[in-house]
């Protein structure tokens, strides 16, 4: 593996072979059923926010515990979120939306560990949470607003002339959406993810060559100072997607603005 | 089987990018097994969060929030009736210094009485006393003035002997009483 292509004076680069899929069981194939180390961090990732959420809460304390605090954080933060942007009508929404921020959230920390996987950073998982997104978001509107949820596209308050062409590229940035949507949430980890390896890789510099002394120090800075950003981005990634889910949803709750 | 081969070939290719440094994300043969899996932590993560946490951690908020206010009512209640309780107290200490300034007054105005009555008894017996002496002392000063008398009588009837010469008393009186009075 250390050899091929990727290998100068020592040092191995290898900084996309931590988004590798294989199956955690012996070899072969992947079948859609196959366990594999993707779906070991998602089901930690799942079981992380039953931990938290589920049997952190059940104590019920008028004076919380601590984990049963981070749970309540959550919740209102999450809730909070919801009725602000989307209006107390979206409140019923607000599962769904947490669903989607603690999945996300808590894959991305998870993801942060050494030697683990970071569902996150695959097009595949984020492409299905964005388009699903899209979807529902979409066909709630048509849902409850029959055809008038075009009116959307059709700004009413902008002189008539301007109308057909502001309709259509309202109807182009609609159908960006999803693709932003997602390939923000992927891109956005596996880049974090990728300069880190790529630093890592620098870092044993110092085992082959006199440069080393400079290069091996600034390498470990770097790792440690991209690593607490990619905390950072990691909560804050969770965080957009989320939030750009309430503010679709409320476009199909409220299409008239 | 048409669509096998042709997945299998898809297969292929996709290992090989990912074998000269292609992006894994990019390699479609797993993409089925991610979706898949995707979608069961998504549906186990919203029925636990649905069914049984965002409930609990709603109905703890709630639960929370209503204790909060019931204290805080109590709380008022209670300054209210501390409040009250204070008034109260400081309406009893007004009351006893009323009281109090009452019975100081009357104590004082009872003294004065006694004290008045006393000091007259006492002025009166003082009078009294101050007659009966000078009635004494006009007396003693009245026997004085005899028993000088006497005396002078006594005495001069005596000189008038001792030089041999014979005087009878009523002469010597008469001289005596003329030069006592003199």
């Amino acid at each position: 593996m250390a050899g091929e292509a990727q290998s100068e004076g020592g040092l191995s680069f290898h900084p996309l072979q931590q988004f590798e899929v294989h199956p955690l069981f012996g070899e072969g194939p992947i079948h859609w059923y196959t366990i594999t180390n993707a779906t070991l961090w998602l089901l930690i990732a799942a079981l992380a926010v039953i931990g938290v959420f589920a049997w952190g809460s059940s104590g019920r304390k008028i004076i919380p515990s601590r984990m049963q605090s981070v749970g309540e954080l959550g919740y209102d933060f999450v809730h909070n979120m919801v009725v602000d942007v989307t209006g107390e009508d979206g409140a019923k929404y607000f599962p769904m939306i947490m669903t989607l921020f603690l999945t996300i959230a808590f894959s991305n920390m998870l993801g942060l560990l050494p030697g683990s996987f970071a569902p996150t950073s695959h097009v595949a998982v984020t492409a299905i949470l964005g388009f699903g997104v899209f979807l529902f978001v979409t066909l709630l509107g048509f849902y409850k607003h029959g055809l008038h949820f075009l009116g959307l596209f059709w700004m009413t308050d902008s002189p008539l002339v301007l109308r057909p062409i502001i309709a259509i590229i309202e109807l182009i940035s609609y159908f960006v959406r999803p693709v932003s949507h997602s390939i923000r949430l992927a891109g956005n980890i596996m880049a974090g993810h990728a300069v880190m390896k790529v630093f890592a890789a620098f870092a044993p510099m110092i085992l082959f060559s006199g440069i080393g002394i400079l290069v091996t120090p600034v390498s470990v800075l770097a790792i440690a100072a991209i690593y607490a950003l990619e905390v950072l981005v990691a909560f804050i990634q969770a965080y957009v997607f989320t939030i750009l889910t309430c503010v679709y949803l409320k476009d199909a709750l409220h299409p008239g603005h | 089987m048409t669509a096998t081969t042709t997945t299998e070939a898809a297969t292929e290719v996709a290992h090989e990018a990912a074998a000269s440094g292609g992006m894994p994300q990019l390699d479609p043969t797993h993409f089925a097994n991610q979706i898949f899996w995707l979608v069961v932590t998504l549906l186990v993560v919203f029925f636990v969060l649905k069914l049984v946490a965002l409930p609990r951690i709603g109905g703890t908020l709630a639960n929370r929030k209503g204790t909060i206010i019931n204290d805080l009512a109590a709380a008022e209640e209670l300054k209210q009736k501390a409040v009250a309780a204070e008034k109260a107290y400081q309406d009893a200490l007004a009351q006893a210094r009323v009281e109090a300034a009452k019975i100081v007054a009357d104590a004082k105005a009872e003294i004065q009485g006694d004290l008045n009555k006393a000091i007259a008894k006492a002025d009166a017996q003082i009078a009294t006393k101050s007659a009966e002496s000078a009635g004494r002392i006009d007396e003693i000063r009245a026997g004085a003035q005899e028993a000088i008398n006497e005396v002078a009588k006594d005495t001069a009837k005596e000189l008038v002997a001792a030089l041999g010469g014979k005087a009878d008393a009523r002469s010597i009186t008469a001289a005596v009483t003329a030069r006592l009075k003199g």
